[in-house]
């Protein structure tokens, strides 16, 4: 690279001061000429050469080289020198470029630990992270990244995840949270015990999507490699005809003209600048989401994101935050704390969401003392005796069961009628509540022109509808039983266009089937869930649906780069074609056809990695 | 089996793609992805043909680039 780069700028002097310091010595002004073309093009003739003894043709050294070697022979020597000199500019800039984005989208993906300190003994060692075992205890120091998954025992401090979400407000950790491998550490120092090993913790299988991110190729790309195919062969093999056909044929027309309008073919043929672009554009996109914390599985799914049409949402831990929490407590005879702490009494056996709602609405130490006789019934509710009380709580199926008369009035959430010995005493709604920026969501949808938004739920369909209405979704569907959910999705697909796309978001928990049926399967939540990761094709690491907005807005700036880089490619490249074999254009529009076009690819290219004002 | 390879050197993205064309076609090969971006080569392909198909693919790398070295990721 370098070496190529000392060659071009020596060639390049040689041939600009014989250009500008003309001689009337034209043995000498040959001379001249091809010293500067041996130094400069010597190695790709070179390699031409070595590639056809191995029997590959068509590749772009020995194009290069007929073309140069062929304004020799009819003493376009300048043309013939300028052609190589700008072609490995072209090239020479081109890699540069490509690695320059590889390394960006590495050091996006700077993560890795190096080391983890563990505690052995009264000592700290520094231990590569493969080699730690669940159970062993690490130290994490302020500055540090946390090396593998783990939980704290003893210390305070702030998280970075920054890296992981593109969210940068820290996260406060004490005793007993979790921590994930790739965060850093702030301030204080922590000491955690290890849940996971290395090539399980979250910072491996993060890297390891990344990594094989665009495996998968979009449409735009195969289209590419597949055009590449046949156009380099047939702009060669017309080349050839315009040589000899012609100067046969018409009369007073002359072989160096026609030769000279092949050789323009020839360079322009060259399909590298079409073909380098179009993944580079896709690959800073992937790169450009990653940075906002949004991970893009392939590059086709990047592509297909542009195409939505519609959106489908799962609501709970998707919209809505997946947290119950106590929303009203109406007591009827009693007061509402008593009503309170007898429900949390009552309930206090069971894991059930709801029970845990109560419990921490609660929000007092229960003695398992005070409580007898608890009989759950399946689907209703539960007995219990609370200090010599009867105490009955569950929903208005319990109370018909039990002839208790209960409120009636429409309540949106999910109710608890209590009776305290068999007289009713009010009801207590719990319900689950709509994510900040949620509404935020479907808005942006809306303004990146998605046609429609649905939101499927397990929930009641009052619940639903209510949830729905404040988001200014287009469509619900309630009630809905896991199996549901994916024949939901079968009769949305037949409301879309042919080439419209339909995306399920979910949390990856329980809705892997549907995430794998809809054309693009997204999860929130990411970061900590490995079902999630696996499950999607486009992971949001943070809880915020408005990302799903962002990724699409990324997806179309992506897509737009790409056409343009491909409809500016082709006809630049058809226009030059059509000029050089009327004569209308010479070998310096050729190069320009391939150089020039491939450096402006490539830098509009670039583009799609800044996703800052997205 | 899958096997992961890296190709140092990897600069041009026509070859790329004219090595994933031919590694496709080799006996026994399931999928073969070359991607240019991160130069990584992914051959899924039958367990007892492996052998024979990085043999293979070895050569392919070398002819269509020779600059190109294949390495075990």
């Amino acid at each position: 690279m370098n070496n190529r780069l000392k060659r071009i700028i020596a060639g390049g002097i040689i041939f600009a001061a014989t250009m500008i310091l003309k001689t009337d010595n034209e043995l000498l002004e040959l001379a001249l000429y091809l010293i500067s073309y041996i130094i400069v093009g010597g190695d790709v003739v070179l390699k031409a050469i070595k590639n056809i003894l191995k029997g590959k043709v068509f590749d772009e050294n020995f194009l290069m080289s007929v073309a140069t070697i062929g304004a020799f022979f009819i003493g376009e020597y300048p043309e013939g020198v300028a052609v190589m000199l700008f072609y490995l500019v072209g090239e020479t800039f081109q890699s540069y470029a490509v690695d320059k984005s590889r390394k960006s989208i590495a050091s996006l993906m700077d993560i890795r630990p190096d080391y983890a300190n563990v505690k052995r003994g009264d000592e700290l060692v520094k231990t590569d992270p493969d080699e730690v075992k669940i159970g062993d205890i690490i130290v994490i120091k302020a500055g540090e990244k946390i090396p593998l998954d783990g939980k704290v025992i003893e210390g305070n401090s702030m998280v970075d995840t920054s890296a992981l979400t593109g969210e940068s407000v820290p996260r406060e950790i004490t005793a007993g949270s979790d921590i994930l491998s790739g965060c850093i550490n702030i301030n204080g120092v922590i000491t955690a015990e290890v849940t996971k090993e290395f090539g399980e913790s979250t910072v491996s299988k993060i890297l390891d999507l990344v990594e094989n991110a665009s495996s998968k190729k979009s449409n735009s790309e195969q289209f590419i490699t597949k055009f590449a195919r046949y156009y380099t062969p047939v702009v060669v093999i017309i080349a050839a005809i315009l040589a000899i056909v012609p100067p046969l044929v018409i009369e007073g027309a002359t072989f160096s003209d026609w030769v000279y309008r092949a050789l323009a073919f020839l360079v322009v043929s060259c399909p590298c600048a079409l073909v380098v672009s179009i993944p580079l554009s896709f690959f800073g996109g992937i790169g450009g989401a990653s940075r906002t914390g949004i991970l893009v599985k392939g590059s086709n799914y990047l592509e297909a994101l542009a195409q939505t049409e519609i959106v489908v949402f799962d609501k709970t831990g998707t919209l809505t935050k997946g947290v119950f929490n106590v929303q009203e407590v109406h007591a009827e005879g009693i007061s509402k704390e008593e009503l309170l702490e007898l429900t949390a009494y009552a309930e206090s056996y069971s894991n059930h969401p709801i029970s845990l709602s109560l419990k921490r609405a609660y929000d007092k130490d229960i003695d398992n003392g005070h409580i007898s006789d608890v009989e759950e019934i399946s689907g209703h509710g539960v007995n219990a005796i609370v200090d010599g009380k009867k105490v009955s709580a569950g929903n208005f199926r319990l109370m018909e069961k039990m002839d208790i008369p209960y409120y009636k009035g429409e309540l949106i959430g999910t109710v608890v009628h209590v009776a305290v010995d068999n007289v009713y005493a009010g009801y207590i709604i719990i319900a689950d509540e709509v994510k900040a920026d949620s509404a935020q969501a479907i808005r942006d949808l809306k303004e990146a022109n998605i046609k429609q938004t649905v939101m499927l739920t397990g929930d009641t369909k009052n619940v639903g509808t209510k949830v729905a209405r404040d988001l200014g979704l287009d469509k619900v569907y309630a009630e809905l039983l896991p199996g549901d959910k994916v024949e939901k999705l079968e009769e949305l697909f037949s409301q879309k266009s042919a080439k419209g796309k339909l995306a399920f978001v979910g949390d990856g928990i329980n809705d892997a089937p549907v995430l794998a049926r809809a054309d693009i399967g997204i999860a929130m939540g990411g970061l900590g869930s490995d079902a999630a990761i696996e499950a999607a094709d486009i992971v949001i690491m943070t809880d915020e649906p408005s990302k799903i907005a962002t990724a699409i807005k990324i997806s179309q700036k992506t897509l737009k780069i790409a056409h343009q880089n491909i409809g500016f490619s082709l006809s630049v490249k058809a226009v030059v074609l059509v000029l050089s074999a009327l004569g209308l254009a010479t070998l310096w529009e050729a190069v320009f056809a391939d150089v020039g076009v491939t450096i402006i690819a490539v830098l509009n290219a670039f583009r799609a990695l800044n996703v800052k004002k997205i | 089996m899958k096997k992961t390879f890296r190709l140092e050197g990897l600069e041009c993205a026509n070859c790329a793609a004219k090595m994933e064309k031919a590694i496709n076609e080799l006996d026994g090969v399931k999928e073969a992805t070359v991607n240019f971006m991160t130069t990584k080569l992914v051959i899924e392909g039958e367990d007892e043909k492996m052998p024979v198909i990085i043999e293979a693919t070895e050569k392919i790398v070398k002819k269509i680039e020779s600059d190109v070295v294949m390495k075990k990721a």
